[in-house]
């Protein structure tokens, strides 16, 4: 193991950990629905492992996975991480919180959703959890912004390397994030769960929530962006094409990430009209750094092709390295994301959302962008990682090759079975899909078949991902590490720019949400209102 | 900052293909009236059924010819879970909670949005004739699945 990586490792294991159980619950529930009959099953284990599987791969997997490539580029792009056992602390506490909601979680205690909107009220050790692991999370920001900074103060006019750049915006938008979260979770809900306050406002709470909720989405995306950016055109042989135009995007995520929560409340009462159209706005800008992304990317990818010897119009695709599984993980992942990034642009459309809110389609479509844009990013991340890390080549190779194909496979008829279930009005979340038998519940029940059959090539596929982890770090055959090489711009980058100035946009992006937020819920607070006791129909 | 001649025209297509999913957006929404239900009207989730047009949920024609269909949603049911429209006609919809979060989807049709206790959720629409199911689709309890209903859009006889 890579002495200078341990914290790093220790985070991709427990990242991998929760995924490995995550996926054993996500086929079970996949099976359930289609009507299976799976031993020792009922609605109670159902809604508790659609909680545990939402808890353990959106914020658990996810952000332990986050935080070690975090440590990972900062150590490798400025050589150094400062803070390192500020680092460990808030390892420790995010493990420990993450033990807490679990445990309530698989006790059948906090059967809430991933999503926990009150009245539906957990055991406070779920809320306590989740506010520990954040509270580990906010540390790990803190050692990347002091190891910036340290690097800053020794190279004053030079452009920050963008594999940071990526991350340091991604510990703003995480912190712009959480702020909505802390404020639902730590102002409301625990007090609440603990008895010392006897009401919440259940649409206040959400607004808290969806203020979260969806910049949460750009925390786990922005580290696959720089993956793509920095690692990907590296891999496939070729030079980033643009290289200021990378650090436009990530700024983008900064400023437009967070005020843009009401897509997700569309049809809640209590909020106006018109800030629901305001967010449209903002969630219609943020689509505008990914298409440019998608450019420079696949220009990228050309690049490469062309070094290869390519001449034609097309044939620089068939020269990039398929069979490295970092290389077709991660780009098809992205490609993945051509299709989901446009249906976002749906759900976020104002009024067709009506058609789709809350239905089969939108589980289709978190699973195309989180599930397979975000994840198969960090499962191909995983194998460019494991060898730097560990000294050891991938074992066994053909299964790691084959892996990320069998993962699009799976997700295709999963996904794509799930947004035609939803158009017919399948709503998500079911654990009987059959409605006693309502003409209309007929239409939708092969598709859940289909959709089962996606999720048992999905688990293969995630059990081939840990396999090969598992067998790489026991038995791979040791070789020497290669190095962590970066992508270079295809022009030299010159000195720092605007695009540098993290603070200056951290205070604008502050702004923005403060107007997306200050009126309405200014305007919210300002009714009689009535709050809500706890319920646990659980 | 130096953009390459074919990003820089990818990326103006790019602004304008926003621009014009926007303008639609706009244009449904000024011109169509498609926007979401937003109404602000709170409630006491305690004293539902004390509250005029709930204590007796269904459908009532308002003295100025408006239909106003009421409905508790708790768990795990739609109160009424049947309910009798005439079809093609504008039907207010008016739906509280007295305990947790419900959804109340009309599955095949535009009438979809979140029943938030505390709050009252109203919107209108219009049905075209048919038998829909009702399903709650935000989750309410280990029954969630249970909670349904039915709704029938009848032509009127005249």
């Amino acid at each position: 193991m890579n002495r200078n990586h341990r914290l790093a490792s220790a985070h991709l294991a427990v990242a991998i950990a929760a995924f490995a159980v995550a996926s054993c619950l996500g086929v079970l529930q996949a099976l359930s629905i289609a009507g299976i009959e799976l031993p020792e099953w009922s609605e109670e284990l159902f809604y508790l492992s659609v909680t545990a599987h939402g808890v353990l791969m959106a914020l658990v997997f996810t952000t332990f996975f986050i935080m070690g490539l975090g440590y990972v580029l900062a150590r490798e792009s400025l050589g150094r991480v400062v803070g390192e056992r500020a680092g460990w602390l808030g390892f420790v506490l995010a493990v420990g919180g993450s033990v807490a909601a679990a445990t309530v979680i698989l006790q059948g205690k906090a059967t809430v959703i991933y999503t926990f909107y009150p009245p539906l009220q957990a055991h406070p050790a779920f809320y306590i959890g989740a506010t520990i692991l954040v509270v580990g999370s906010w540390i790990w920001g803190g050692v990347l912004l002091a190891s910036y900074r340290s690097w800053r103060r020794e190279h004053p006019q030079d452009p920050v390397p963008l594999p940071v750049h990526g991350m340091i915006t991604t510990v703003i938008v995480w912190y712009l994030a959480t702020a909505g979260l802390a404020a639902e979770v730590v102002g409301m809900l625990i007090p609440w769960s603990l008895g010392l306050i006897e009401t919440v406002d259940p649409v206040v709470a959400r607004t808290f929530f969806w203020w979260f909720g969806h910049p949460l989405t750009y925390f786990w995306l922005i580290p696959a962006y720089v993956l793509w950016y920095t690692v990907l055109p590296q891999v496939a042989g070729g030079r980033l094409f643009s290289d200021p135009l990378g650090r436009m995007v990530f700024v983008l995520f900064i400023l437009f990430s967070t005020p843009v929560g009401f897509h997700h409340q569309f049809v809640d009462p209590g909020i106006e009209a018109g800030w629901k159209l305001a967010h449209t706005f903002s969630t219609y800008a943020i689509l505008y750094p990914s298409l440019v992304t998608a450019f420079t990317i696949v220009a990228s990818l050309e690049v490469a092709g062309r070094l290869k010897g390519a001449r034609g119009l097309f044939d620089w695709i068939a020269k990039l390295p398929w069979k490295d599984p970092f290389f077709s993980a991660v780009t098809l992942a992205m490609l993945t994301f051509t299709v989901g990034g446009f249906g976002g642009a749906i759900n976020a459309a104002y009024a067709m959302n009506a058609m789709v809110h809350n239905t089969a389609w939108i589980q289709g479509h978190f699973h195309l962008t989180v599930g397979t844009t975000v994840a198969l990013s960090f499962m191909g991340a995983t194998y460019w990682l494991l060898p730097r890390l560990t000294g050891r080549e991938l074992r066994p190779m053909a299964l790691a090759r084959f892996q990320p194909y069998l993962w699009i496979l799976g997700m295709l008829l999963f996904s794509g079975s799930n947004h035609v279930a939803g158009l017919m009005g399948l709503p998500r979340r079911i654990y009987d899909v059959t409605y006693f038998g309502a003409e209309q519940a007929q239409s939708w029940i092969p598709l859940t078949k289909i959709a089962a059959a996606g999720a048992v090539l999905l688990f293969f596929s995630a059990f081939a991902f840990v396999f090969v982890v598992a067998a790489t770090v026991l038995a791979g055959r040791r070789s020497e590490a290669p190095a962590f090489e970066f992508a270079r711009p295809l022009e030299p980058v010159g000195d720092r720019g605007i695009w540098d100035r993290f603070g200056l946009w951290t205070v604008v992006a502050a702004v923005l949400v403060v107007i997306a937020y200050g009126y309405p819920l200014f305007h919210l607070l300002s009714q009689q209102r009535f709050g809500s006791p706890g319920f646990s129909p659980f | 900052m130096k953009v390459d001649l074919y990003e820089k025209i990818w990326m103006l297509l790019a602004a304008g293909l926003i621009a014009a999913f926007l303008g639609a957006i706009v244009f449904a929404a000024g011109s169509q009236a498609m926007r979401p239900p937003s109404h602000m009207e709170t409630i006491d989730p305690a004293a539902v059924y004390d509250a005029p047009g709930f204590s007796n949920p269904g459908l009532v024609e308002e003295p100025d010819g408006r239909l106003v269909v009421s409905i508790v949603a708790e768990m795990f049911v739609f109160d009424p879970d049947e309910i009798e429209v005439p079809a093609r006609r504008p039907i207010t919809f008016r739906i509280t909670s007295p305990d947790v979060i419900h959804g109340f989807d009309v599955v095949g049709t535009n009438a979809n949005a979140m029943v938030i206790p505390g709050y009252v959720t109203e919107f209108t629409i219009s049905f075209e004739p048919g038998e829909y199911l009702i399903a709650c689709h935000e989750y309410c309890g280990l029954l969630h699945h249970d909670m349904q209903g039915v709704l029938i859009a009848e032509e009127e006889s005249s």
